[in-house]
């Protein structure tokens, strides 16, 4: 039994291991399921066994069958339970599956288990799961990101050989850096939200998490596509395909300047400034250009989001399912359960979102920040008229010490500055580890991430840059890959 | 001298539309089932769902928006409304608070503020208690109603009394019953009034403090409930106090008036553009659509019958009723020759009169079709049989079902055209009658009547009216 050989490989090379015979799919399965048995990060919020794995899955999906996937827990899967890392779900079983899980399913790809996440996606560290934190597979002792750190820790952690997460303001993006992994946040209605927990409608997408740009190519080509029961959901017009560019000739780069002054790891700063090097010899024109909004990305972010999030969550009341804390009167049955039932930074966005969008503060905050957000896109409608990319690190830092940001929220916010324009301006952007940097403060070295953006619906030319770049840093996260059991 | 007061009224009308599905899932629109049996995870708000706007009810809203002579939006756009009950599973309900599809409009003399789509509340019951929350056991949801397609219709306030607001709820319903794309039924709920009314001295052009009159189930009832509100503000405003901005409740069996909630406990909607939905922005084509297949509307069909001889009020009558509207143009159909007024008198008179008496037959299922009452108007129009007569054989035809002809044959109805055989029937009453006769002689002609009638129980109302009173006053020698 080749385990080595298995752990190692990614979606792509496993799917083609299977086709050829090589290895059976039940085998890979075995192989992952006990992997994800021996959870040591906290990864998982609920495992599946060989039966519940293949529930509803096609015996024979197409070239990605036998793969099996791990699914953040925001996505709704029918019969198993689901609780978007919240206590106010504890308990609760959807009857329904998300379509973009029934999409994987459909596919030929096991599910693994439900991945452990922020509550209601709100979190850049995983430390707001109302089931404990997820650790960081390079080094126990820091957060995996998030809100979609279960995904990334698992498949960094050599615990699932590819996940589904969400990214709402860098959810998928932002953990991917933390982990050393490929995360990718599509354009906003590529791929439907159909049975994904609703954190912001206007910003969520659903996206893959994978060892490198092929993987996220094509688990993104299962992904994609109009769906009926998501009227916001459009599809990528002549659908993806495998990404093969080895060269950058032509292509430009665009790098924000002016929204990386302060606040940058030095680590950090030097993986990204020997990547611009990587994507000129590979024959990329480097540009500075400006987005001269982008710097209010996060305050508009942090009323636009809390807004929607506050009606998104008011129906957990306790009525119809999940947790009930009260049933004394109506009133104490709303009180008590949202009172038990939310974490708090889940109560504190919950109550800024409410604030925005009372009487009379409506124009002052969402409407204002509305106009910010038009101002962004804006800025990259400007910037893409130039530049066929735009190019930052994916987060200022490195993964960062439990606890080290909790009592700060507003520090735990900036660790989404360069995640978040893109996802105001719906446009897709990815990460790719650019190398390892020594965090401030010292210790081991750490994965450090590199985003790209591209302009709405263009992620084949994304996949593409992504895939000739990410040859040229040859990355390895192998290191990791026995930080999820040891 | 003592002031005068005028009321001013406008209403907010909520039509729930037939659409077979809900507004925002695939569920069943169906009554009378098992209580939340049309259900699904979208319309109870599992987590993860999202709503998919029902293009047949965007169909049946500009239907309704073109009927209402309104503009209708090239773009509208759905909101949420937030608050949190238990007959409202996502707490939001998704409406359209700012872009709603159809503006400025006109019915008869009111006009349309605007027509939105929405969709509707699930069904609350409480039980014990009052039927009230407060106080009861313990209160159940039926979900089944929850997610029904609605349109709210927002008058500007152009309505002045009980009456007037009656009459014109009444044009409304059959309006869009006429367009077929509601029941319109208001004791289902699938029609529901609100009206909103304050007074002020006549001659002022400012409005007055309103008040929010909720939720009645006959427009008799909103008629009684808005007088009674005009009433009590006038009485208010009367005794130097002011009115108080609050919502309503009509009691129609005690006709009192209760306050549901005041101002200052009314609801912050926190209203927000629905992100789930994209924009309504229909094609040319829907909205010529809309506009061309608007049957004949029922103010349009009244004037029509009202140029072609029909008096006010059967023609009214008929035009609020398309059965019935139909019925007696298959009545003028089947005998091209009679005229329209009294074809129409016999249709909302006698005929209506007669399925009431008749264990209040509706006129679907009646044995009498158009042909054959047509039958029988031509039967006393050509002086045949008497109109008496002519009632006496409707009620046989709606009782049995037997045409005209032969009930006439069969009771011997044929009017007495001979006129020896009526004049000796009429000297005979007058020698039988020696009182009235003697009163009729003296000057009293009223006195006449009871001769009158004993002609006609000695005919069994076969003579020609006309032709007893003539050869009556001969008689008598008048």
């Amino acid at each position: 039994m080749a385990d080595l050989e298995l752990l190692a490989a990614s979606g792509a090379e496993t799917a083609a291991r299977i086709a050829a015979g090589e290895v059976s799919a039940d085998e890979v399965l075995d192989f992952w399921l006990e992997r994800v048995a021996a959870d040591q990060l906290n990864g998982y919020l609920w495992k599946a066994d060989r039966e519940s794995a293949r529930a509803g899955v096609t015996a024979d999906g197409g070239p990605l069958n036998g793969v099996p996937l791990a699914i953040k827990d925001i996505f709704c899967t029918e019969g198993v339970p689901t609780t978007a890392a919240s206590k106010i779900l504890g308990g609760y079983i959807p009857p329904y599956t998300a379509t973009s899980v029934r999409k994987t399913m459909a596919a030929g790809m096991p599910m693994l288990g439900k991945t452990n996440m922020d509550e209601f996606a709100m979190g850049s560290s995983n430390e707001n799961s109302a089931y404990g934190n997820c650790l960081n597979p390079w080094d126990r002792e820091r957060v995996p990101g998030g809100s979609s750190g279960g995904s990334a820790a698992v498949v960094a952690g050599g615990l699932a050989p590819w996940s589904l997460g969400t990214d709402t303001g860098g959810s998928i993006r932002q953990p991917a850096g933390f982990c050393g992994i490929v995360g990718l946040k599509p354009t906003y209605g590529s791929i439907s939200r159909f049975g994904m927990i609703a954190f912001a409608s206007s910003l969520d997408q659903c996206g893959p998490l994978t060892r490198n740009v092929t993987d996220a190519a094509l688990l993104l080509s299962v992904l994609q596509g109009r769906d009926e029961y998501d009227s916001t959901s459009v599809g990528i017009e002549g659908g993806i395909e495998a990404p093969a560019a080895e060269r950058l000739d032509g292509l430009t780069f665009g790098v924000p300047r002016g929204l990386m002054r302060e606040g940058i790891e030095s680590g950090v700063l030097a993986r990204f400034e020997e990547t611009l090097i990587k994507i000129a010899d590979l024959g990329g024109e480097i540009v500075d250009i400006e987005l001269p909004h982008a710097g209010h990305a996060i305050s508009a972010y942090y009323v636009l989001a809390p807004a929607e999030a506050s009606t998104n969550l008011s129906r957990y009341d306790g009525v119809r399912y999940g947790l009930r804390a009260s049933d004394d009167d109506l009133l104490s049955m709303y009180e008590v359960t949202r009172e038990d039932g939310f974490g708090p930074e889940v109560k504190r966005r919950i109550m800024l979102g409410t604030y925005a969008l009372s009487s009379g503060y409506y124009d002052a905050y969402y409407g204002r920040a509305q106009r910010v957000r038009t101002r962004i896109v804006e800025d990259f409608d400007k910037a893409f008229g130039r530049v066929d990319f735009v190019v930052t690190p994916t987060s200022p830092t490195v993964a960062f010490r439990l606890g080290e940001k909790t009592s700060d929220p507003w520090s735990m916010y900036l660790s989404d500055l360069f995640t978040v324009p893109m996802s105001l301006a719906g446009i897709p952007a990815i990460s790719i580890p650019a190398g390892l940097a020594q965090p401030e403060g010292g210790g081991p070295e750490l994965p450090v991430g590199f985003q790209i953006a591209s302009p709405a619906f263009s992620e084949q030319k994304l996949l593409e840059a992504s895939h000739a770049l990410e040859a040229a840093i040859g990355f390895d996260g192998s290191a990791a890959f026995e930080g999820g059991i040891r | 001298m003592s002031t005068e007061y005028e009321a001013v009224i406008g209403l907010e009308i909520h039509v729930q539309l037939s659409t077979k599905t809900k507004m925002f899932c695939g569920c069943e629109l169906s009554f009378g089932d098992d209580p939340n049996f049309h259900t699904c995870p979208i319309c109870l708000a599992h987590p993860g769902v999202l709503p998919v706007p029902n293009a047949r009810a965007v169909e049946y809203a500009l239907q309704i928006g073109a009927a209402l002579d309104c503009e209708l939006a090239p773009v509208s756009t759905f909101d949420r409304k937030n608050y949190f009950y238990p007959d409202n599973p996502k707490a939001y309900q998704i409406t359209q608070a700012v872009r709603p599809f159809a503006e400025n409009g006109r019915l008869g003399e009111v006009r349309i503020h605007h027509a939105h789509l929405e969709e509707d509340a699930a069904k609350t019951i409480h039980t014990g208690g009052a039927g009230r929350i407060k106080g009861s056991d313990a209160s159940l949801v039926d979900f089944n109603r929850g997610g029904t397609p609605l349109v709210e219709i927002v008058t500007e306030p152009d309505l002045r009394s009980g009456a007037q607001v009656r009459e014109w709820g009444q044009l409304l319903r059959a309006t869009i019953k006429q367009l077929g794309v509601s029941d319109v039924n208001m004791e289902e709920g699938s029609l529901r009034c609100d009206a909103n009314i304050s007074i002020r001295p006549v001659g002022s052009t400012e409005l007055g403090t309103k008040t929010e009159l909720k939720n009645m189930n006959s427009f008799r009832f909103i008629e009684r409930g808005i007088d009674a509100e005009i009433a009590r503000q006038t009485e208010v405003v009367a005794a130097g106090g002011e009115v108080v901005q609050e919502t309503l409740h009509f009691d129609p069996s005690t006709g009192e008036l209760h306050s549901l909630r005041s101002k200052e406990e009314a609801h912050d909607y926190r209203y927000l553009p629905e992100p789930d939905l994209v924009p309504i922005v229909p094609s040319q084509e829907m909205l010529d659509a809309a506009k061309a297949s608007l049957p004949e509307l029922p103010a349009a069909r009244a004037a029509r019958y009202e140029a072609d001889g029909v008096s006010e009020q059967a023609a009214l009558l008929l035009s609020f009723e398309t059965d019935w509207a139909e019925y007696f143009e298959g009545v003028l159909a089947a005998d091209g020759s009679l005229e329209p007024r009294v074809a129409a008198n016999w249709v909302t008179g006698e005929f209506a009169a007669e399925l009431r008496k008749q264990d209040d037959q509706p006129l679907a299922g009646s044995k009498v079709g158009p042909n054959d009452l047509a039958a029988l108007i031509g039967l006393v129009t050509a002086k045949k049989i008497s109109h008496g007569a002519g009632k006496t054989v409707l009620e046989e035809m709606v009782a049995s079902g037997a045409d005209a002809e032969a009930v006439v044959a069969d009771k011997g109805l044929e009017q007495i055209s001979d006129s020896g055989e009526l004049e000796e029937i009429v000297i005979q009453a007058i020698e039988d009658n020696p009182k009235p006769s003697e009163q009729v002689r003296s000057g009293n002609e009223k006195a006449i009547g009871a001769l009158v009638g004993a002609v006609m129980k000695a005919t069994q109302g076969r003579a020609d009216g006309g032709e007893v009173n003539r050869l009556l006053r001969q008689h008598l020698g008048l």
